[in-house]
């Protein structure tokens, strides 16, 4: 509405208006293009997903969490890419190392290096002590050969982000972000744990989506029954205390399953319980649209209920749907990491943020290896920018509310 | 007679993201003793930013940006001195002291307007101890008073009544009552019945007028509706798209109406008399967005007399024309 | 009411009852009635007015009879095309959507009643393609067209969506997708209500000239009198889900038979200052559907009510030929109506 596109300076427009209802010539219909073009400002026919983008364009620190949650999302699918050592293999020898900072300017030039590390045992506590060693420069290199990997199980490549001379990684190790108890690199077990903790996250809520909008659908659009016993069943759901209900059924799950298995049981049980809240949206949005003027317009044209529900009904909630689910996400990693904190989710030798966090469970290890806490951060920064990008993208997903 | 109420080149900005909305542009008129004055005009004609400018109630982003809104302010022992409402805190104890004292406001929806946790006769109660050093008994006795006044049927009982029990009607009137509370000089009503059927607008109209007379308040009114207007209003002032295009005496306004938006808008409401089936005479387009006015004077793209090159580079000024009416339109310069 | 050939649309004994439900098992505890036993009818080319105050059951009349809702009781016959009558009220949903075509609505909030998402070709559209099957992209274009020009709007807008139009260029789209099937029945509910002034008369007269030139039939949902004099050749006038009144739209003006009749139209406020209301407003307010008074619903507030007012309901019956009321007293009483200029100088 920015501009008035009949305004009364085009008297003609109207006075012809009767004149001929049979069919618009085909040089009229050429004339009409030619003018769309040149006449049609932008917004006039900016679909919703557009009208969305630019009030979402002005959203800086959302924009900026888009931007977090797409880095995030290049670590989950190219874990290994972005990591510097095998996650698994533990050094004895190289407990406990604290992190090397990695300085860019070598001498004014850029070449960024690590200093060596060389290691004491205390003959009094018996603990390796860890001293830098400014005589060695180990020199850091990007797109570095180091262990072989597989990118989404397509093929094995031995690239990384960065890395050091090949071959040297053994001998000169570098640890972005220290190691743990068993010498294993911290950072590159951040990487794997990422992926697990955010697809866990992302699975989950992808299910309860399916599950809220599928049965809030039904509870909405049909009411009577069915809404009865959905409703009373969300009600229980929503009732029963979340944090001992996950205990209990992570502890009843077989001690001996796989982690894959455990992965998937843990994903479930998490999206089981978390689909009542988008459910209950779904269906709030199903009564108030049930009952719109545009529907029910849709419904008089003879519409069939399969079109007003999937042509009209639920493209004016999806953007929210979106939303909501963005917002859920960082719930579900935050249960997931808490669950396996407590070493009732997913335990080692599977890596996530919260098999990670175990490891900084007792006060010696943190008072000793503070590093160890780091993963503790990568959780704050997630949560944090899903939520940012989930705030964003609700503010932008109604264009039309004001 | 001095104007009781007197606005002088008022102007209200909205500052939004989206650019600047001068939802009121430049509004001259003023208000008697005992006068009621109709404001009518359409959508997006700034007529209830124009009061809320008037009461200081424009909130973030709105602010009154120039003008200025001149009232005869009278004192505990009766002495007028003119005030500048405009230059007033809009929060302050000075601007809160007349509004709701000598200023009183009805509001569009009564339903909103009323709290549902207290009881009517607590908030009428309340207004009248906020203005007035009664005792609570006073306050309850004149709590009463009012609704008696105002027609409710068992103002006692209804004291103890919550604005949800009643109906459409009756809050209306427990809201006049609660407006009268502590007998302004000046009443502005609020579209008070655009949200009410044509039997209740009825009886608020006419309640409306009882009151008027027998307080000899000055009355502002509020509404798009002609009709209302005509029933309800001595003058009359005609906006579109925040600016005054006309006023005079309501008999002027309807019978010689010189502004072409005037007399156009006259024209293409259906009359009761005319026969039936005949085409109305309309006003071509439509209101423009609040972020795209036209220059010059607002309503040119849609005015039958318009003249180029004048109407659409320069903006006509509120000018008198004879002794009763005042036009904006380059047509009486 | 009697049936005559030329009848488009015969409502007999329309009923629709909402539950009232509450606790856990939402039992049904009452109803509200909100069409009680209404019967009309509309014949070819004319336009029917139905008037009444909110929550007197026109606009759920106006639905009902477009099947939008479900009806409780009663008939609705339609003359199809064919010259068949069938009973909308009996027909399953899937019986109904060819009937589509023959009937459609202009709603009231012309902001709520496109689809903010879809754009005007899609929402024009949409009839086309659901009830005539017109696949070809092509062909709707061509056909959306000419129902924009149709309705005074330039065929390029049909890639805008609403959010880029006017209250009033809104409405006129609503009006094309009406129009896209040909419709023979055309239920306005309230169609100026949330227009400007302004923009009324253009809406109006479009819907005027629209009707000359296709024939339409109008059912004319509206509360503001002045547009429903202006615009319908007969008027019902409802009162909590009864008609009261039925008749002539000069008649029931200038001489209604039924004192809610007279109450209303001496209520609507004249654009005319020298024309100021004189007599006292009707006292109260519209009774709830769902709890309506004893006997005829208008008698707490009637000033003419005696004790048979409370105790039976009156039918609507004709007390001049195609005036109905429902009155008891109807033949006995001379009610005023919107005054006349001349009789409001003579009583001043």
């Amino acid at each position: 509405m920015r501009d008035n596109p009949i305004p009364g300076s085009e008297p003609d427009a109207q006075d012809e208006r009767f004149e001929d209802l049979t069919a618009l010539s085909a040089g009229n219909q050429a004339r009409i293009r030619e003018e769309e073009l040149e006449d049609t400002a932008a917004i006039h026919v900016a679909p919703n997903w557009k009208l969305t983008w630019w009030r979402f364009k002005k959203h800086r620190l959302a924009l900026g969490s888009g931007l977090v949650v797409i880095f995030l999302a290049l670590i989950v699918l190219f874990p290994g890419f972005f990591s510097t050592m095998d996650p698994q293999k533990s050094r004895a020898q190289q407990s406990f190392v604290p992190v090397q900072r990695v300085h860019f300017f070598d001498e004014g030039a850029f070449r960024p290096f690590v200093y060596g590390i060389v290691g004491k045992r205390n003959p009094e506590t018996l603990r390796m002590e860890w001293r830098i060693d400014e005589e060695k420069k180990i020199p850091v290199r990007f797109f570095a050969r180091g262990f072989e990997y597989d990118v989404l199980g397509l093929f094995a490549t031995d690239i990384h982000l960065v890395g050091v001379k090949e071959g040297d990684i053994e001998e000169d190790p570098i640890y972005l972000l220290g190691t743990d108890r068993l010498g294993r690199d911290q950072w590159s077990r951040l990487m794997y744990g990422t992926r697990v903790s955010v697809t866990i996250g992302l699975i989950s809520v992808f299910i309860s989506v399916f599950l809220g909008v599928l049965l809030g659908g039904i509870s909405g659009y049909f009411g009577g029954i069915p809404d009865l016993i959905i409703q009373r069943m969300i009600e229980i759901l929503q009732s029963l205390p979340a944090i001992p209900i996950w205990m209990a059924l992570t502890a009843a799950m077989p001690r001996d399953w796989s982690v894959e298995q455990t992965y998937f049981a843990i994903t479930l049980i998490l999206a089981l319980i978390g689909w009542t809240t988008l459910g209950r949206e779904v269906r709030g949005r199903f009564l108030v649209l049930r009952e719109e003027d545009f529907v029910m317009a849709a419904k008089l044209s003879g519409a069939s209920q399969k079109r007003i529900i999937f042509r009209h009904m639920v493209p004016t909630f999806y953007s929210h749907i979106i939303a909501a689910a963005t917002l859920a996400v960082p719930v579900m990693i935050i249960s997931e990491t808490f669950l396996s904190f407590l070493g009732l989710g997913l335990r080692p030798p599977a890596i996530s943020w919260g098999v990670l966090l175990q490891e900084a469970q007792n006060l010696q290890s943190v008072a000793l290896a503070p590093w160890l806490l780091l993963p503790g951060v990568a959780v704050i920064i997630t949560v944090l920018a899903l939520n940012i990008l989930g705030d964003g993208l609700r503010d932008a997903a109604d264009p039309y509310s004001h | 007679m001095e104007p009781l109420l007197s606005v002088r080149g008022l102007k209200t900005y909205f500052y939004l993201d989206e650019g600047t909305v001068k939802a009121v542009d430049g509004v001259d008129f003023d208000v008697f003793p005992g006068q009621i004055v109709g404001i009518v005009g359409e959508s997006g004609c700034g007529k209830s930013v124009t009061i809320k400018s008037v009461l200081r109630l424009i909130q973030n982003p709105g602010r009154v940006v120039e003008g200025e809104i001149l009232f005869r302010h009278q004192d505990e022992d009766g002495r007028e001195k003119t005030i500048d409402l405009a230059q007033l805190d809009p929060h302050g104890k000075a601007i809160r002291s007349i509004r709701g004292a000598e200023i009183a406001l009805i509001p569009q929806e009564p339903m909103a307007s009323f709290s549902p946790v207290h009881t009517i006769g607590d908030q009428i109660m309340e207004a009248v101890l906020l203005h007035q050093d009664v005792s609570k008994e006073e306050a309850r006795r004149i709590s009463i008073e009012r609704l008696h006044e105002v027609g409710m049927p068992n103002p006692e009982q209804r004291m103890k009544a919550y604005s949800w029990e009643l109906s459409g009607g009756l809050r209306q009137r427990a809201m006049i009552a609660m407006s009268l509370a502590c007998n302004p000089r000046l009443l502005i009503a609020d579209e008070p019945t655009t949200a009410i059927d044509v039997t209740t607008q009825a009886q608020v109209l006419r309640l409306l007028l009882d009151l008027q007379e027998q307080h000899n308040m000055a009355v502002i009114f509020i509404t798009h509706d002609l009709g209302v207007i005509a029933q309800i209003a001595d003058f009359v002032v005609v906006m579109y798209l925040g600016r005054v295009m006309e006023t005079g005496p309501v008999e002027d306004i309807f019978f010689h109406p010189q502004h072409p938006y005037t007399k156009a808008l006259l024209e293409s409401i259906p009359s009761i008399y005319a026969p039936a089936g005949e085409r109305l005479p309309t006003i071509e387009g439509s209101i423009p967005h609040p972020f795209s006015r036209p220059s010059g004077c607002p309503f040119y793209p849609r005015c039958k007399a318009f003249m180029p090159g004048v109407c659409n580079t320069s903006t006509p000024q509120l000018k008198p024309i004879n002794d009763r009416q005042a036009v904006s339109c380059f047509l009486y310069d | 009411m009697h049936s005559n050939d030329s009848y488009l649309l015969e409502v007999k004994h329309l009923k629709k009852y909402f539950p009232i439900r509450e606790g856990f098992f939402r039992r049904v505890v009452g109803h509200v009635r909100a069409v009680d036993d209404v019967s009309f009818a509309i014949r070819e080319g004319e336009t029917l007015g139905l008037v009444g105050e909110s929550g007197c059951g026109k606009t759920t009349t106006a639905r009902t009879i477009l099947r939008a809702i479900d009806p409780t009781a009663g008939q609705i016959l339609f003359r199809t095309a064919q010259g068949d009558v069938v009973d909308l009220a009996a027909l399953p949903e899937k019986d109904i959507r060819p009937l589509r075509r023959d009937m459609q609505m202009i709603f009231q909030d012309p902001f709520a009643s496109l689809n903010p998402r879809m754009n005007i070709l899609d929402i024009v559209g949409e009839p086309l393609l659901v009830i005539d099957g017109m696949k070809s992209r092509k062909q709707r274009m061509e056909k959306v067209a000419q129902l924009l020009e149709l309705v005074g709007l330039r065929a390029e807008y049909m890639q805008r969506f609403p959010h880029a139009f006017s209250g009033g260029q809104r409405q006129r789209i609503v009006i094309a997708r009406a129009l896209a099937l040909n419709p023979r029945l055309v239920v306005a509910d309230e169609p100026v209500s949330a227009l400007d002034v302004s923009v009324q008369a253009q809406v109006l007269n479009l819907m005027r000239d629209l009707q000359e030139k296709l024939g339409l039939t109008y059912l004319f949902v509206a509360h503001d009198l002045s547009v429903v004099k202006h615009f319908c050749d007969r008027i019902n006038v409802m009162y909590v889900g009864k008609i009261a009144e039925s008749g002539p739209t000069s008649e029931i003006f200038f001489r209604p038979r039924h004192p809610y009749t007279s109450a209303l139209m001496s209520a609507v406020p004249i654009a005319n200052p020298r024309l100021r209301k004189t007599i006292t407003p009707l006292e109260g307010d519209v009774p709830s559907p769902a709890n309506p008074p004893s006997g005829c619903y208008f008698h707490p507030r009637c000033p003419y009510a005696t004790e048979v007012c409370a105790r039976e309901t009156p039918q609507l019956e004709e007390i001049s030929p195609g005036h109905f009321v429902s009155c008891h007293r109807a033949s006995e009483l001379t009610l005023p109506g919107v005054a006349r200029p001349e009789e409001q100088a003579l009583a001043a």
